[in-house]
């Protein structure tokens, strides 16, 4: 079994259970994937698969190269397998691996905010407005002691470069999976903007009803 | 692939086309318990919300006894609303109604709408 998959972020939309009650979901464009490469303990000393994703006609020689005749795509990822040998080079995976009610996690690079404030990067509450405040709406505030300890302590929260980072959002319900047109729907919010890449992971875990 | 296309909700047939100012009638299906049922709510459509995808919803408003106004706001493609019926449709000159919020008695009433008069000479249907 496949322990992750390949998807583009569609946007968000909403989804309504048999009971009226209304499920916030993310659309993923899911797959279909290649397997490009099988990495086996015999030739790489660890046992994975090689994902492509995406579709395109053309890709530089050495990057094509890479494919053996097989379809083109614009990514490539590593995922692990529980059986290697239950792959084949070529062969295509669709989203219906996954089922509704499966909890996965997805991987996906966060939105870039630039240099961002104190406020906004870390949720600091700023300054006062008023009583005769100027600038320090904004403001960080303190930052730490005086003589003693005489430093700013390493990993102190301040303004700095905001997103286009990695992130991972665990546990994630499938609520709905689409093979015709390559869609799952995944309960919740899902890092990036649309048309950015996503790994959506397995869990081995199923969703407690009830809630 | 464009978000907007892809949950489209099919247009159901127990969806009547209404509007701002329409009276309508929702039978509403409610769970007590293990026990289901239906329950209307009449009153006006105030306003409809959030086009036409699946987040589309609007609201009516009804004025119960003793002149207390009752909103109630329903998702337009809610499974759990068994049917709606139009039972008069009003016209109005606005999109949103808010103004009847501030409104009592006849002062709040809607004028019945009447249907455009047809071009001349097509056929007058049904």
């Amino acid at each position: 079994m496949l322990r992750g998959f390949l998807g583009k972020k569609v946007g968000m939309s909403r989804v309504f259970r048999e009971d009226g009650r209304v499920v916030p979901v993310t659309m993923i464009q899911a797959g279909p994937c290649s397997i490009t490469q099988i990495k086996t303990n015999d030739t790489d000393g660890y046992e994975a698969v090689q994902l492509g994703f995406d579709p395109v006609k053309k890709l530089n020689r050495p990057k094509a190269g890479h494919f053996k005749g097989n379809p083109l795509t614009r990514y490539l990822r590593e995922v692990k397998a529980d059986d290697v040998s239950e792959f084949t080079l070529g062969q295509q995976i669709k989203v219906d691996i996954f089922e509704p009610g499966e909890m996965v996690d997805v991987i996906g690079k966060s939105k870039g905010r630039g240099f961002a404030g104190v406020m906004k990067r870390h949720g600091f509450g700023g300054g006062p407005r008023t009583h005769g405040q100027s600038d320090r709406a904004r403001a960080p505030g303190s930052i730490g002691g005086g003589t003693t300890p005489g430093k700013v302590f390493k990993g102190l929260k301040m303004a700095g470069h905001m997103g286009n980072a990695r992130i991972t959002v665990k546990n994630l319900e499938v609520v709905q999976v689409d093979p015709e047109r390559n869609l799952i729907f995944l309960k919740g919010g899902v890092p990036g903007a649309p048309n950015g890449l996503l790994l959506i992971r397995r869990t081995g875990k199923t969703a407690s009803r009830g809630n | 692939m464009e978000a907007a296309q892809i949950l489209k909700p099919e247009s159901s047939p127990k969806i009547p086309d209404f509007g701002a100012g329409d009276t309508v009638r929702v039978n509403f299906r409610i769970r007590e318990g293990d026990r289901e049922r239906i329950q209307a709510f009449q009153g006006v459509v105030i306003r409809r919300q959030n086009g036409s995808g699946p987040s589309a919803n609007f609201t009516v408003r009804r004025v119960a006894g003793g002149g207390v106004g009752v909103e109630r706001i329903f998702p337009l493609y809610s499974p759990l609303i068994d049917s709606l019926e139009v039972t008069r449709r009003g016209a109005v000159r606005r999109a949103k109604l808010y103004y009847l919020r501030g409104l009592q008695g006849r002062a709040a009433r809607i004028k019945e709408k009447t249907l455009p008069r047809r071009p001349r000479g097509q056929a007058a249907g049904s």
